[in-house]
This record gives C-alpha cells, sequence and structure tokens, in this order.
C-alpha cells in the first residue's frame, strides 16, 4: 500500500509521488515515437492513454489484488464498460449477478443492448443459475463480491471453477470488499473491477475505476483479443503480448477509442488513500459490525441484512471470503407499518449520517435505494435485485462507533411506528 | 544476508515454473546481469511480420542499443541486419541466444549454442525445455526461461511499470537505472 508501484523520483529524489499534470510527452526521435504508437516500446504518449503519476495508481492496486497489471478509467462504470467493450462483440452475451448496483444493471440492460449486446440475469446465490444461463454466445460472467445493496456475498472459488469449465472468464466488481478485505484473483476470479471512488479513494472526494487482469485465463478464442485488430493495424493482441494482452487491448484500443481515462490528480488522490487503506479498512469494518449488532437488537429494526453477523445467510461465505470484516455497506428495515414514510422519517432525523449517493466515505453515509440509486428499475427488477420498499441503506465511516450509535438511535426512536 | 547494494526483488507472476526453477532459471540478478553485459543477441525464430511478437521484441532491443540478429531460415534481411537460417551460420561471436520457437525445438538450438561458445542462453515467455536448459547449463551457458527479453528489460528500466504492469520490484531507494 506504502511503497508498490513507485520508486522515487531519480532526478529530484521526491518521496511523494509527483503529480504529472500534463496531456502529453516529447518524444526523444522520430523512430521511437513511431515505436510507441506501433506499441513496440513502453512509454508515455498521451494521457488519454497513459500517466507516470496514474501508472503508480495501476501498479498499487495491481500489487494488492494480485494482479499482472491495471487499466485505471474515470470512474467504477467505466472500469467495468471498458471491461466489457474490450472483450465483448454485438450478438454476445454475458451473464450477470441480479445482486448489483442499479447504475451497472442498467448498463447492462440499456446501454449494452444498444450495442447489441445481452445480458442475462441470475440470481447469484443459487450457482444452478449461472450454468443454466450459458448459450453459446456467453463470453463473461459478472457479480460483486459483495452485492450491493442486499449484502450478499459471492461464491467466487465455486462460481471461478465452473465457469473455467465453460472457458468464461468471471468478471468480478470488488469495490465493497478492497483487496484488504478479499484478493478475488487468489479464488480464481480472472478480471477484477472497482469503483475506486469508495474506499480505495477513501474520502469522498474522487470519482475513479480501475480494471485488473490476473493474467491466467487463456483468451485464445476470443475474437475480440485474439483476432488481428483493424483499430490496430491488425495486431494480435492475445498472441503478441500473451498474459497481458487484455489490458494492452483495453488500454491502447478501448480506453483510447471511449476516452474514458483516469485524470493525474484524481490518481494522485487515490494513491493517497491506497496508502492507509488497511488502518482505515479496519476501522470501518468494526464500526459496521457494532452497528449491525447494536441495529439488530434494537426494538425498532425489523431486520439487519449484514454478513458479519452470526445469523446472517451469507455468513459462512463472508468467513471463507472476507475473515478481517464483511466490509462497512449494509442494510435493515425499520418496524413499520409504512416502511415507506418510517424510512423518509429516519433519514431525515439523522445528524451525523449525509444522505446521498455514495458508499465508502470517511464519513458515514445513508440513502433509501427505492427512490434514489435503484429508482430506474421496475418493481420486478426491484424484487429480483432484492430491493425492498423500506430499506435503508448505510455506509459506515471512520468516526467514534458511539456517536454513530447515538444518533441512529435519536432517529430511530423519534421513527414512527 | 540481504543482497546489499543490489536490487532486491521476488518476482512470481505470469511463469509457469515452480519457485526452485524460478530460483534457477529467472534469477533477478543474473537476467540483470546479462541485459547488462550482452551486446550482440541472435533472435532464433525472428519473424520478418511487424505484427508478430518476436518482431516487436526484435525491434525493442535493437531501439535499446543491442545488435540484434536475426536466426530464420525462411528470411534473408529483417530491419537491416542480415538473416542466418541457423546459429552456427553467424560467422561472428553472440552473447544471447533468445529463442521463440516451440519447446521441442529447443535442444537442438541449444547445442548450437553451446557450439557457438554463446554466453546466455534465454528461452521467452512459455516456452519451456529443461533438456535443453540442461544442455546450455553443462555447455557453460546461463540458462533464463518462461520469461521475455523485453519484459525484463523494461521491468528494470522502469517502461514496463508506465503501461500499468504489476513490476513486482519495491524499493525505497532513490531510483535509477538497473540495466
Amino acid at each position: 500500500m506504502l511503497h508498490a508501484g513507485h520508486i522515487p523520483d531519480a532526478v529530484t529524489g521526491a518521496r511523494a509521488v509527483p503529480i504529472y499534470q500534463t496531456t502529453s510527452y516529447v518524444f526523444e526521435d522520430t523512430d521511437k515515437a513511431a515505436q510507441l504508437f506501433e506499441l513496440k516500446q513502453y512509454g508515455n504518449i498521451y494521457t488519454r492513454i497513459n500517466n507516470p503519476t496514474t501508472a503508480v495508481f495501476e501498479e498499487r492496486i495491481a500489487s494488492l489484488e494480485n494482479a499482472t497489471g491495471a487499466v485505471a478509467t474515470a470512474s467504477g462504470m467505466a472500469a467495468q464498460f471498458t471491461t466489457m467493450m474490450t472483450l465483448l462483440n454485438p450478438g454476445d452475451e454475458i451473464v450477470s449477478s441480479s445482486h448489483l448496483y442499479g447504475g451497472t444493471m442498467t448498463q447492462f440492460t440499456h446501454t449494452f443492448k444498444k450495442l447489441g449486446v445481452k445480458a442475462h440475469f441470475v440470481d447469484p446465490t443459487d450457482i444452478e443459475n449461472w450454468a443454466a444461463a450459458i448459450t453459446p454466445k456467453t463470453r463473461a460472467w459478472y457479480g460483486e463480491t459483495i452485492g450491493n445493496p442486499q449484502g450478499s456475498i459471492l461464491d467466487l472459488e465455486a462460481l471461478a471453477d465452473l465457469a473455467h469449465a465453460h472457458n468464461i472468464p468471471l468478471i468480478v466488481d470488488s469495490t465493497f470488499a478492497t483487496p484488504y478485505l478479499c484478493r478475488p484473483m487468489d479464488w480464481g476470479a480472472d478480471i477484477v473491477v472497482h469503483s475506486a471512488t469508495k474506499f480505495i479513494g477513501g474520502h469522498g472526494s474522487s470519482i475513479a475505476g480501475v480494471v485488473l487482469d490476473s493474467g491466467k485465463f487463456d483468451f485464445s478464442s476470443f475474437a475480440t483479443i485474439a483476432d488481428p485488430d483493424p483499430a490496430y493495424h491488425e495486431l494480435k493482441f492475445y498472441e503478441t503480448f500473451g498474459h497481458y494482452g487484455f489490458l494492452m487491448k483495453a488500454r491502447a484500443v478501448t480506453v483510447r477509442d471511449t476516452g474514458g481515462a483516469l485524470s493525474p490528480f484524481n490518481a494522485f488522490l487515490l494513491i493517497q488513500g491506497l496508502e492507509t487503506l488497511s488502518v482505515r479498512m479496519d476501522r470501518h469494518v468494526n464500526n459496521a459490525l457494532a452497528i449491525a449488532k447494536f441495529l439488530s437488537e434494537h426494538p425498532k429494526v425489523e431486520w439487519v441484512a449484514y454478513a458479519g453477523l452470526p445469523n446472517n445467510r451469507y455468513h459462512a461465505l463472508a468467513q471463507k471470503y472476507l475473515p478481517q470484516g464483511a466490509g462497512a455497506v449494509f442494510t435493515f428495515g425499520i418496524k413499520s407499518s409504512n416502511p415507506r414514510r418510517a424510512g423518509k422519517e429516519f433519514i431525515e432525523g439523522l445528524h451525523l449520517f449525509s444522505h446521498l449517493a455514495n458508499v465508502g466515505d470517511a464519513r458515514s453515509l445513508v440513502i433509501h435505494p427505492g427512490s434514489t440509486t435503484h429508482q430506474q428499475l421496475s418493481d420486478a427488477e426491484l424484487e429480483a435485485a432484492g430491493v425492498s420498499a423500506g430499506m435503508i441503506r448505510l455506509s459506515i465511516g471512520l468516526e467514534t462507533t458511539e456517536d454513530l450509535l447515538w444518533d441512529l438511535d435519536q432517529s430511530l426512536q423519534a421513527t414512527s411506528a | 544476508m540481504g543482497p546489499g547494494s543490489e536490487l532486491a526483488s521476488d518476482i512470481r507472476l505470469n511463469t509457469l515454473l515452480n519457485e526452485s526453477d524460478r530460483a534457477k532459471f529467472q534469477d533477478a540478478v543474473m537476467i540483470r546481469k546479462i541485459l547488462n553485459t550482452s551486446k550482440t543477441i541472435a533472435i532464433v525464430g525472428l519473424s520478418p511480420n511487424s505484427a508478430r511478437a518476436s518482431h516487436f521484441v526484435g525491434t525493442y532491443l535493437a531501439s535499446e542499443g543491442y545488435r540484434v540478429i536475426p536466426v530464420n531460415p525462411r528470411a534473408t534481411e529483417i530491419f537491416g541486419e542480415k538473416a542466418y537460417p541457423d546459429l552456427l551460420s553467424i560467422p561472428f561471436a553472440i552473447d544471447l541466444v533468445d529463442v521463440f520457437r516451440n519447446p521441442d525445438e529447443c535442444v537442438d538450438v541449444a547445442k548450437q549454442a553451446v557450439q557457438i561458445r554463446a554466453k546466455a542462453f534465454w528461452l521467452q515467455l512459455r516456452v519451456v525445455n529443461f533438456d535443453a536448459a540442461r544442455i546450455a547449463e553443462a555447455g557453460g551457458l546461463q540458462v533464463v526461461m518462461d520469461r521475455c527479453v523485453k519484459m525484463e528489460h523494461g521491468r528494470y528500466t522502469g517502461s514496463l511499470h508506465w503501461v500499468g504492469m504489476n513490476t513486482e520490484l519495491i524499493s525505497a531507494r532513490r531510483g535509477q537505472r538497473y540495466i
């Protein structure tokens, strides 16, 4: 978290990572320039493709995830879009967990439809569902380590084994876990994506994403990676670059052409975030567990869905994949004859929890998914995504535990039954 | 005992070799020594097709200042250098023999590398042949297996890092060129 990806600058000796706030880089000579454009030299061309500050973030997160490399993107949404646009052709299909961030579901359903890609959504908790949804066109499986918002835990090892038996790469969004709590590639995941906006940045200051590849999946049968690429003078990315063919294609073609590159300043802020990831995550999960226990015993609380609690249906999976803590985002429901109204009253009665559409800030956050993040979904889609009308989602921050308990308690007491 | 002023590194990712074979055939100090002392590199299986991996590696090494000698019976000249049908036909000394061939062809190449008294024998990424390694080793050559010359050069000159790759190098010392 502190050293990987950055060796102090040879010329200045600067210890912190310098911010290379530049669009472009002067070439050594015309031959080297031509070779850079042909990808025969590694080097900096243009910040839409790579940048020395961003490269530190990329290598550092790759080191933390045990990945062969990484491509940073402007947002988490851009990270998953970059991944899919690199892997898929029109007519291809993906199978995805339905326990997803609402924005991801919308991207997969509607934006991908425009590109000729069909997404099949399955209840991720029954492994049979994944295999049953495979068609000859299936090119990827996708799920979240900790599903947003219902807090289900993906059975990574079983899913990876089954995906590989069908020659399908397993893509995991590990935003809620961070590489400190879980490294999906150690369980067989092939590609990991993050919304680095959340716990990685950690301070609610920067929108960012990242795509990581284990380098282990055999993409030789994937037309998009293995066939001669007309967008790059007939280069065969997989044959030429092997274990980093996917990432080179993602960087040199997908991000180059779709433009979702990370800014160097945001990369710097993410690097600052990563330096304290372990100490912050310990505090996030300790606070989250204390609050989940408190709520589960509170007379005004109907249910709490946190895999860190022993009675949760995902507790065994959480112990296997997230032994240091089941994350710091979870949901609960208020005991009320009118849960929608009670949810509204509860949120409006809070003093310390910020009501906004984000998670993974240093500060504690609260939201009502049914009316915000998941509002584009139909009732049926809401149900499939496990979002109930009165569900409240909390993202537990780094405040003193007692202060958070006080705030939740006073607002629950004031909420009408 | 630490590595002293040498860069400490443990490169574990992206190889088919186990830990003891990695220590033997991918030792970081040996790799840097080969890249620092070699001047002339024969690439066996260098393709004239500019889209092939071997061509990428050859172009890169030539632009980094090495003299790259193509060994390919089906080529006459590749980027300005005369191509030879095999190692034995090269009329001058070769420091490093870099091999882009199927593993089952590597024993013959190893025998030739010994015969021409090359100093090092390098089998590219995913080219693994322990018999070939043993022959080259017995002939006094340093042997690298299942690594890419270009990637290793880029790892220690810092350029591999620029494309977001995990170089697995960690150091708080002031940066320097290790190659």
